[in-house]
């Protein structure tokens, strides 16, 4: 039997569902109003559909400040076309480099990294191995140096061997610490002098299993380096990941790339639809 | 944002008629405050709310017609509780064993190899004890370089196998190492791991077995959402862990995962990591984690 409104216990459940992925109180609240008012205009609902509905709304709030899901890993027009990555301590950027430096070299494009964690330990090691793995070429210099002047010579070198794509890798920092992110700015400026318009993608990349701050490592990410682009890391675990439904709402910036795993294939490209699916499972 | 839940209790009392004593009916909107401030602290949706009904509890009846506000009173209320809910006051490791074997354990990223650098300084330095690290991750690219070079820095030796990829033979053939050598203090560094990854959750209920450890440590990055308990839960059911140690604290989060872990598992919190640096260690305070949930 449908109901012209939604009871009270049919929306503590998708509160609960809703807080429980992390969606944060705010987002949540402002889902449930909009699910009331769909109600309110579409008369009589049911319990099922209201779930169908719930899904349609939370994929619409994804889409209105989003371009359409990525289909590729492209890398558009530039050449070389310049990432840079970004992101708090341990959320996953080194390992997201090396899964996209695969996807993009076997779409056929030659693909540089540059190692520009020059800071913590073995970093330098790490992104090396990735490189290994892929079967792409590294810049780096000795650990301790300048980030800045990494992530020049990764591009002056990318500009040099004709690369496709270059990748540079940052240190992770925890977005309250200001030195550290004029740093950030310092270093994508540095590589304009070598490519105007570079870094041309400036990746955040967010943790899964992050709470609401996650919203203020966007919010202060951005401030320091103009992000476009999001990945979501480490959603092959329990952790659904739902603060991006409020930071897309808040920054519109496209969620790009999912990370399902350690290995070098688990990366695939963000899709709405799948991940609106998986808050509900 | 919510340095003012005070304000903000005090507001949603004021429209309340009847201030003398906390009642049912003017307690309503303010435990709504309290439940959303809760929430974006990131405590567990399940936890928040038996914890507002405690505080519910604790509050009604109370009279207010006091020198304090209402919202003082509750804060003070919640800050109690809260402190309480987490352990009262710090608690120790034990390190009577000869060699004490500790093992750390967490999801991947979370800070385990740079606490194991910081634990053994801290041990080191503060407790007179002769540690060595064991480098247990074998899957993670340059892992073992990791261990390798903040051992360096704290200047506390490293048993490594690069040979191997056997974390289990490695976490044994360390804690040999340290018997033979008169190391009085053992701490293996392991891969990260999902709790739903059942290999690997297998794996290290067998490196635990086999290396009988004194103090296992579940290492949580503070910036955990709702997840927390999910994977407290998971861990201490393979583990059943001695401590929970809540890393990166030198960001700006609320940290309420701390509360879920300590609701959820009942295992004291035993450090925090406040930075990158090996010395940015500090054993937990249950009363500043609870001011620091509230935003005070
Ligand atoms: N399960 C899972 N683990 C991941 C994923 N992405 C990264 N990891 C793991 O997370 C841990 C940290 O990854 P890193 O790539 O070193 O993270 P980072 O952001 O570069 O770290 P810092 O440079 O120290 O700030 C490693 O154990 C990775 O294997 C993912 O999608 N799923
Ligand atoms: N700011 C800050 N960073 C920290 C803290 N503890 C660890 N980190 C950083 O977090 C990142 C991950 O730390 P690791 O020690 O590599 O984490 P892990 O748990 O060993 O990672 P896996 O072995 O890949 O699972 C590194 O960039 C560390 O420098 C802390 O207390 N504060
Ligand atoms: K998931
Ligand atoms: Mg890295
Ligand atoms: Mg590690």
């Amino acid at each position: 039997v449908g109901k012209s409104t939604v009871d009270d216990e049919v929306l503590d459940d998708l509160e609960e569902v809703l807080v429980t992925s992390d969606v944060g109180v705010t987002t949540t609240l402002k889902i449930i109003e909009r699910i009331q008012a769909r109600v309110a205009r579409d008369k009589y609902v049911s319990t099922s559909e209201l779930h169908s509905i719930l899904r349609e709304e939370i994929q619409a709030l994804l889409a209105e400040n989003n371009s359409a899901d990525f289909e590729h890993f492209e890398y558009g027009e530039h050449k070389p076309y310049v990432i840079m990555v970004v992101g708090v301590n341990g959320v996953g950027k080194t390992t997201t480099i090396g899964k996209l430096a695969h996807q993009l070299k076997e779409a056929g494009n030659s693909v540089v990294l540059g190692a520009a964690d020059t800071f913590r330990a073995a970093a330098v090691d790490q992104i090396k191995l990735w490189g290994e793995r892929v079967g792409v070429r590294v810049v780096a210099q000795a650990m301790g140096s300048d980030p800045a002047s990494v992530a020049y010579d990764t591009v002056k070198s990318a500009v040099a061997n004709g690369d496709d794509v270059a990748i540079i890798d940052t240190a992770g920092r925890l977005h309250n610490k200001v030195a550290l992110m004029n740093e950030l700015t310092k270093i994508k400026q540095v590589m304009q002098k070598v490519v105007p318009g570079a870094p041309h993608e400036i990746l955040l990349v967010l943790d899964a299993s992050t709470g609401q701050n996650a919203i203020e490592q966007c919010k202060q990410f951005t401030q320091a380096t103009d992000v476009n682009a999001l990945a979501l890391t480490k959603l092959d675990g329990t952790a659904k990941g739902g603060v991006v439904i409020g930071i897309s709402d808040q920054f519109k910036i496209p969620v790009k790339y999912i990370g399902v795993g350690e290995k070098i294939g688990d990366l695939q490209l963000f899709n709405k639809k799948e991940f609106v699916d998986s808050l509900f499972k | 944002m919510f340095q003012n839940l005070q304000d903000k209790l005090d507001r949603a009392f004021k429209v309340l008629k009847g201030q003398g004593n906390i009642t049912e009916i003017n307690v309503a909107e303010t435990m709504k405050e309290i439940r959303k401030a809760l929430l974006d602290a990131d405590v567990n949706y399940k936890t928040a709310k038996a914890f507002t009904d405690e505080v519910k509890q604790k509050a009604l009846g109370q009279n207010v017609l006091t020198s304090i506000s209402p919202g003082q009173l509750l804060t003070k209320i919640m800050n109690d509780e809260l402190t309480t809910l987490m352990g009262g006051s710090a608690t120790e490791l034990d390190l009577s064993k000869n060699p004490t074997v500790i093992l750390i354990a967490g999801l991947n990223g979370a800070g385990k190899t740079t606490f194991s650098g910081k634990l053994a300084k801290y041990l080191k330095e503060k407790k007179g004890r002769k540690p060595l690290l064991v480098a247990g991750d074998v899957y993670r690219p340059a892992a073992i370089d990791q261990l390798q070079v903040l051992g360096q820095q704290v200047d506390v030796p490293v048993y490594a196998d690069r040979e191997s990829t056997d974390p289990i033979g490695i976490a044994k053939a360390g804690v040999a190492e340290a018997k033979q050598k008169g190391y009085n203090l053992v701490i293996v560094d392991t891969a990260g791991r999902l709790a739903i990854d059942e290999a690997l959750m297998n794996e290290i209920s067998a490196v635990k077995e086999a290396t009988q450890p004194h103090e296992i440590l579940f290492v949580v990055d503070a910036m955990t959402g709702q997840d927390a308990v999910n994977t407290a839960k998971a861990f201490n059911d393979r583990l059943d862990f001695t401590g929970a140690v809540l890393t990166k604290l030198d960001g700006d989060t609320r940290g309420g995962a701390a509360l879920s872990i300590k609701s959820v598992v009942n295992k004291p919190i035993k450090f925090i990591g406040t930075g990158e640096k090996m010395d940015a260690l500090d054993v937990f305070h249950p009363d500043r984690m609870a001011s620091r949930i509230l935003g005070m």
